[in-house]
């Protein structure tokens, strides 16, 4: 059939077939021989470095950093300025690796914008590198370096840089033949060969090993390959002898001698996922071959220099004119276009092909996969083998028979079919000559739409992968936002347009699409140095928490102020104020405060507990009289211990509340004034804690100390009312029991609270004696309460009578108690009816 | 309090789950420091920690020694503190004390603090000012929300009230959005959600934003609250003024309860040690009495004793038989009743002694006459007696700020004689909170017309830019009139009675006041719940400085027949006191709605919550 045509058998089972992706646009004036060459996994774009081996150095002959697609489409260049370049590699995320003589590795994005730099070591420096490998391992992209002191030095992780040294080789004398890299059991080790010996060498030990089933006579290593998941190993030697197994050297897989003794340029493993016989492909100058465990092999002749690039299905060979992908056939390709084939896909797409020419054999082939009821194991097949096709006129054949046999299937899940138009719509766009990224299915699926639309952001082609996103209807937060996003970081770089031009485009465009942060693309900005644009970007901020930081990084901490305190989220204010406070000096700093009352409440708030000193000149500087009176009491009470220290303090806070106009606190201040001098000579006169009692307290241990005298003084000195001072002199008389006293109190003038005060006083006190004294004393209307209180009822009784009050002879009758207060009882009855009488 | 015919209070959703997130979070937080170590708690974080981990929870997370955070130098001899306390910076002072004294002491030891519930950015600071920022490791605990009962979930951050209300310092409002994100996760969306006050409008935008910021996909979920209803402290001080005189609230101006739980001492136990009680819905004798104005309690609880004594004699005339079934399965309970009727017989007789003494009759008496506003001469003379006489500096107070509120200020001899009497009965250093107290509007001096107007241009200056708005908002009540007695008019908060009120089956929410005074917070709720909007209570609104809103979740279908749609989440920004408490929960059985209040602040504190400027 005619997808078959190109189609090389490799022993009973499997093809290798050998099909261009590109003709190469780059139109390159050297050999690729005399450049320094990489090219990066899964499509990646390639990298030439030319003039690189060029020992006189004239300024017209200067190396050349050159990076295309992998159509060969340019994408950038650069004069090579910096040291001698050993080795070019790419890593997992698509910088460029440039490892140079001295050890130092320049990291380069796709676009040739140099990003960062590292070392690989003192070593190494002093060595010089010999070698190097780049690798990727699940740790992320490494680096392994032969030095020129024949010892290795390799880093697992360049985002994570931690230098290992490898144990010495066996011999130091001479540099290996061949050396790889090897990732066993999440360890990287290193496999290399001299002469006849092979050794695996980790930090601490150097093994030799043997590969089991070498044949005898297979001579000296010249070449070895690591397969792409590190599972197998090919080795080639002087003898033309291929000894192929697994990388822990436990099984041999196969091994083919060929006739060739030249040493080969390249020799790389090229298989797929469940290969049925894997192959290495060894490349001389002008041939090409594929060798598995078989008898024969394939052989290619080539026109000019080409150049390996593994892959995880398969090798991409390119040149100065091609780029071809060179695989072993799938299983569902081989089924349906095998010659012959009478598998239920191959004959669906017959089926469909008749159906088309409108031809009755069409019902006959469908008939004949109906009656072996392997109808939906054929459409399986047509759409699985379509992924595999890289011609759209192929894969459009291979879907409309899975389509034409679906029509017959009751029941068949479309998704697999619909996933696939998809996918291949996908890789088609990618794979045009423009974009030039040849994935193939098994590449793409491993590589994940995400990670594929981050290189395309990478390659700066935002509207193809929005059209992806869109097209695949991904969530926004994860595709067209992200993307927009990216975009919007590019574009702030961009010097050549104004800030306000560009604040808008990236506005436009954004809008409020969910999932954008506009203080990211404004944080870009301010790494290029816009600081004017990345404010304007800012401003599209919704979120003023995340407006801040970056306001403050760019040093406009007054805007930043202004921005949290619209965020109303106080954290985020204080974050500010704080930072302002280191940042300005203390007269701006309180000038900016001035300005937000809310950022200077705040600010307030954290003086009282950090900086006290601070707040009175926050106060000060407001001319705040009345919180800086507050302050000077706060200060007496709270820090000073000495008397004269309290005193002093209390005297500002007069001053200040006087300037306040609050003559009240002023007065009082000075009252406070007055007591506490008072206190202290009391309390060195009579010895007794005095200090920091109330007017009240003082004057009330005075009395109960006998201190009448001293007690009347600072009545009349404090103007304290009559009132209160009668109150507090007789419960505190009565407290120490004083009963003398208190009756000569009493008599000294008219009670101003009148007696009732006495006698309850005196019978809180449990004195029944005094207090009937008082009673008598009592006004007309409070004696009825009063004699109820010292408890003699015939008293009260007469008095409620004499009052001709009802209400008080029922007060007074329900205190009595029949038994014992009978004659009371008679008297009140009597009086009540009297009343009621009348 | 519940009779036939009434619909009864729907099922409050179950708030347990959020012990359950807090719980769990606290081990994941204690386990990220491995090995044995030092617990160090903050004095405040000890009673709501108490409630979602006991010790032998911590234990079994390797916490060796529990330590309470006060002044007093470090003995732990672990090699790994942990501290958990209040984003403030005292307790981060406190922290670098100990990491300063280990360091001079050559000692190196590991240092977490755990911040709840959330940390602060100047915390950090502070910790880098200090020079040990390198050396402790900080972690949140996202613990916002303490269900204290069936209905009732608390913040429990005691400083709200002084942060916001007297110091303008918005910090907590974040916290209260995220406690409401998380409540909405659990059991939103809400229908429909009303407020008023400052505070309660910006801690319902942050919510909002927050709730944007996450985008989730809660919307198919059905509800377990309907509405949810926002009130600022400063919209109602008086009802917070007023003595309490329902059981709850007595047993809480008492005895103090704290988280939930109140400690009674031997005096009540009637034994040598005092007894710590938990007060919730779980305890049968306190929930039927928790919400009884306090005349009908000690009725209530001699009848139960009698009942109580009926069902133990029940045993006399048993068989065998029948007696072991009575002692396996009818005594634990019995004994358990029993022992609770006693500690609330003994709480009782406590508060008796201390409350129905003439002095807090007149205390009531006064309170009446000032809500109804009259013989205002004899009540500022009662006043002035009860600070001369020392009777309760707290209550002095009290009295003072209702005079001040309700007259729309102390005239200004009254504010001078008054000031100057309590100065010398209690110290000067009161001088500070009369300044604070004026600051937030509880205790001011009539004002001439034109210092009023002075203020307010100042205002009106400051509110140019919407940054400055935001503080005046908190400032403003420094302005704002009280406006008492016409909105008491308009919203009929005294109720007219024809003779004695009835307290046993009380009409209204007035009962939680002996029948003198709705509380204004509860009656705003219960008018707008009502009217299901602000309409009708404009002049209301202008009363009381605006800020009302009201908005309705379109996402959320609002069906009257679901159960839920007559829950509703109360949210008192900066506490409530057990009274309203009660008169919500009146209300949720009178109306169809239950209510769950939540209060950020223990409720004693919105009494008096300038006190001594204790900074």
């Amino acid at each position: 059939m005619a997808c078959s045509w190109n189609w090389n058998p490799l022993g009973e089972q499997t093809f290798y077939r050998r099909s261009e992706l590109y003709s190469m646009a780059w139109d390159l004036a050297e050999e690729l021989r005399d450049c320094l060459m990489a090219a990066a996994p899964y499509g990646g774009p390639i990298a030439l470095l030319k003039n690189n081996w060029r020992k006189e150095k004239s300024p017209g002959s200067r190396p050349v950093l050159e990076i295309y697609s992998a159509a060969g489409l340019p994408l950038a260049s650069i004069v090579w300025k910096s040291g001698q370049v050993v080795q070019l590699g790419w890593t997992a995320s698509e910088d460029l690796l440039c490892i140079q003589e001295d050890g130092s590795v320049l990291i380069y994005n796709l676009f040739c914008e140099f990003k960062r730099h590292f070392s690989m070591g003192n070593e190494v420096l002093q060595n010089h590198v010999l070698e190097a490998r780049v690798f990727h391992t699940e740790y992320g992209t490494g680096v392994a370096i032969l030095t020129g002191a024949h010892r290795f030095s390799l880093a697992t992780n360049i985002d994570d840089l931690k230098l290992r040294r490898m144990h010495d080789m066996p011999s130091l004398q001479k540099p290996p033949s061949c050396w790889a890299v090897l990732f066993q059991d999440r360890v990287t080790v290193i496999l290399l060969a001299t002469g006849q010996e092979l050794y695996l060498l980790d930090n601490t030990s150097c093994n030799a090993m043997t590969p089991p089933g070498l044949s005898p006579q297979a001579g000296a290593y010249l070449q070895m390959a690591v397969s792409f998941n590190y599972r197998y190993v090919a080795l080639y030697t002087d003898t033309g002898y291929i000894w192929m197994g697994t990388a822990t050297f436990k099984e041999k897989l196969g091994e083919f001698s060929c006739d060739i003794r030249a040493p080969p340029r390249e020799m790389v493993w090229c298989a797929r996922p469940r290969s049925k016989q894997r192959a290495v492909v060894v490349a001389w100058d002008r041939r090409l071959m594929v060798a598995g465990n078989t008898e024969e092999c394939i052989q290619f002749v080539l026109d000019e220099d080409s150049y390996l690039v593994p892959e995880l299905d398969g090798v991409r060979i390119f040149s100065r004119t091609s780029h071809e992908f060179l695989h072993e056939i799938p299983e569902a390709s081989q089924e349906i276009f095998r010659i012959a084939s009478m598998a239920p896909g191959a004959l669906l797409l017959e089926a469909q092909k008749q159906y088309e020419k409108e031809s009755q054999k069409a019902d006959e082939y469908l008939r004949e996969i109906k009656d072996k009821e392997q109808l939906s194991e054929a459409v399986q097949q047509c759409i699985e083998a379509a992924g595999y096709e890289h011609e759209p006129e192929t894969q459009k054949s291979l879907l409309r028979a899975a389509s034409f046999g679906k029509c017959f299937l009751d029941r068949f899940s479309p998704e697999s079919f619909v996933r696939m138009c998809q996918d291949l719509r996908v890789l088609n766009a990618i794979r045009d000559y423009q974009i030039g990224i040849p994935l193939t299915f098994a590449q793409y699926k491993q590589l994940t739409i995400e990670v594929l639309l981050d290189r395309l952001v990478l390659r700066r082609l935002y509207p193809l992968a929005i059209k992806i996103c869109e097209y695949l209807r991904l969530s926004e937060i994860q595709g067209v936002s992200r993307i927009l996003a990216h975009w919007a970081c590019y574009k702030v770089q961009q010097k050549d347009k104004s800030d306000e031009e560009v604040a808008q485009a990236i506005n436009q465009k954004l809008g409020d699409t969910p999932g954008i942060s506009y203080s990211e693309i404004a944080g870009r900005a301010y790494e290029c140095g816009r600081t004017e644009l990345a404010i304007k970007l800012l401003e599209y901020e919704p979120r003023s928490g995340e407006q801040v930081p970056l306001l403050l990084k760019m040093k406009r901490s007054k805007l930043a102020l202004s921005k949290a305190i619209e965020s109303g989220d106080t954290d985020l204010v204080y974050t500010v104020v704080l930072h302002l406070k280191n940042e300005l000096n203390r007269g701006n700093f309180f000038m900016t405060l001035q300005n937000q009352p809310v950022a200077l409440s705040l600010y307030r708030q954290f003086c009282k507990h950090q900086e006290r000193e601070t707040l009175k000149d926050l106060y000060n500087q407001d001319d705040n009289h009345q919180e800086l009176g507050n302050f000077h009491v706060h200060t007496s009470y709270a820090s000073e211990k000495r008397i004269e220290g309290r005193v002093a303090a209390l005297q500002n806070a007069v001053d200040e509340y006087y300037k306040a106009k609050n003559e009240f606190a002023a007065k009082a201040t000075e009252d406070q004034i007055k007591l506490l001098r008072i206190q202290h000579r009391l309390q060195e006169d009579l010895d007794k804690p005095y200090l920091d009692c109330s007017l009240h307290d003082t004057i009330s241990h005075l009395i109960l100390d006998g201190k009448h005298k001293r007690a009347e003084q600072l009545y009349r000195e404090f103007k304290i009312p009559d009132k209160r001072f009668w109150w507090l002199k007789i419960s505190s008389l009565a407290e120490c029991g004083d009963w003398e006293e208190m009756e000569k109190f009493s008599k000294s003038k008219k009670s101003p609270i009148g007696y009732l005060p006495f006698v309850e006083i005196c019978v809180k006190y449990h004195n029944r004696h005094e207090a009937k004294k008082y009673a008598a004393r009592v006004v007309p209307e409070q004696k009825v309460k009063a004699f109820i209180l010292v408890g003699d009822l015939d008293q009260a009784a007469d008095a409620a009578i004499e009052h001709k009050s009802e209400s008080e002879m029922s007060l007074v009758l329900a205190k009595c108690s029949p038994a014992i207060d009978a004659t009371v009882v008679e008297k009140l009855n009597r009086a009540r009816a009297q009343i009621l009488k009348k | 309090m519940a009779s036939p015919g009434r619909r009864d209070a729907p099922e409050p959703p179950d708030f347990a789950v959020l012990k359950r997130l807090a719980r769990d979070q606290l081990v994941y937080l204690l386990e990220q420091l491995p090995g044995r170590k030092d617990l160090f708690i903050d004095a405040d974080l000890m009673s709501p920690l108490d409630r979602i981990a006991n010790v032998s929870l911590l234990k079994q997370h390797e916490v060796d020694k529990l330590y309470k955070v006060e002044n007093k130098p470090v003995v732990s001899t672990s090699d790994q503190l942990c501290f958990l306390v209040r984003p403030r910076i005292r307790n981060v002072k406190y922290v670098a004390d100990v990491v300063h004294a280990d360091k001079a002491a050559g000692r190196s030891r590991k240092y977490k603090i755990i911040f709840s519930p959330q940390k602060f950015y100047v915390c950090e600071m502070v910790l880098e000012e200090e020079g040990i920022y390198g050396d402790v490791t900080c972690d949140e605990w996202s613990f916002y929300l303490l269900p204290l009962d069936d209905d009732l979930i608390s913040m429990e951050l005691p400083e709200f009230f002084r942060d916001y209300f007297l110091e303008g310092d918005h910090r907590w409002i974040n916290t209260v959005a995220r406690a409401l994100q998380l409540l909405s996760s659990l059991y939103g969306p809400f229908a429909k959600t009303y407020g008023i006050g400052r505070c309660a409008k910006m801690a319902y935008e942050l919510w909002r934003e927050l709730e944007e910021e996450v985008e989730g996909d809660s919307q198919a979920r059905r509800p377990e609250i309907g509405h949810i209803f926002f009130v600022d402290r400063d919209m109602d001080y008086v009802t917070a003024l007023c003595s309490q005189v329902v059981y709850e609230g007595l047993v809480d101006d008492t005895f103090r309860i704290k988280c939930g739980s109140v400690d009674f001492g031997p005096d009540i136990t009637s034994g040598d040690r005092s007894i710590k009680l938990l007060l919730n819905a779980q305890d049968k004798v306190f929930a039927e009495i928790r919400n009884e104005h306090f005349t009908n309690v000690f009725g209530f609880l001699s009848q139960k004793a009698r009942n109580l004594q009926a069902q133990y004699d029940r045993r006399r005339g048993m068989d065998i038989k029948q007696m072991k079934n009575f002692v396996s399965q009818e005594l634990k309970g019995l004994k358990q009743e029993h022992r609770l009727l006693s500690l609330h017989i003994g709480a009782c007789e406590s508060i008796m002694k201390k409350k129905t003494k003439q002095d807090f009759q007149e205390l009531i008496k006064t309170e009446h006459s000032l809500l109804e506003g009259f013989d205002i001469r004899e009540s500022a003379s009662f006043i002035e007696e009860h600070i001369d006489r020392q009777v309760s500096p707290i209550e002095s107070l009290r009295l003072m700020c209702l005079l001040s509120i309700t007259e729309n200020g102390l005239i200004p001899k009254d504010y001078r004689s008054l000031k100057t009497q309590y100065l010398q009965s209690y110290g000067p250093e009161h001088l500070l909170t009369f300044h604070n107290l004026k600051r937030i509007g509880l205790l001011t001096e009539q004002s001439p017309g034109e210092t009023f107007t002075a203020v307010e241009s100042k205002v009106s200056r400051l509110v140019t830019d919407r940054a400055a708005g935001k503080l005046t908002d908190a400032f403003n009540s420094l302005a704002r009139k009280s406006n008492f007695r016409g909105i008491s008019k308009k919203l009929g908060l005294i109720p007219r009675v024809d003779g004695e009120y009835n307290l046993k089956m009380p009409r209204d929410m007035a009962y939680v006041f002996s029948g003198a005074y709705v509380p204004l917070s509860c009656k705003i709720i219960e008018q707008v719940l009502e009217r299901r909007s602000w309409l009708g209570l404009e002049e209301v609104v202008r009363l009381l400085n605006g800020n009302e809103f009201a908005v309705t979740d379109p996402a959320v279908e609002d069906n009257p027949t679901w159960e839920s749609q007559r829950v509703i989440l109360v949210v008192f920004l900066g506490g409530c006191t057990f009274s309203e408490i009660s008169a919500l929960r009146f209300l949720g059985k009178e109306k169809v709605a239950e209510t769950v209040p939540d209060c950020p602040l223990a409720r004693g504190e919105a009494k008096d919550p300038a006190l001594p400027p204790s900074d």
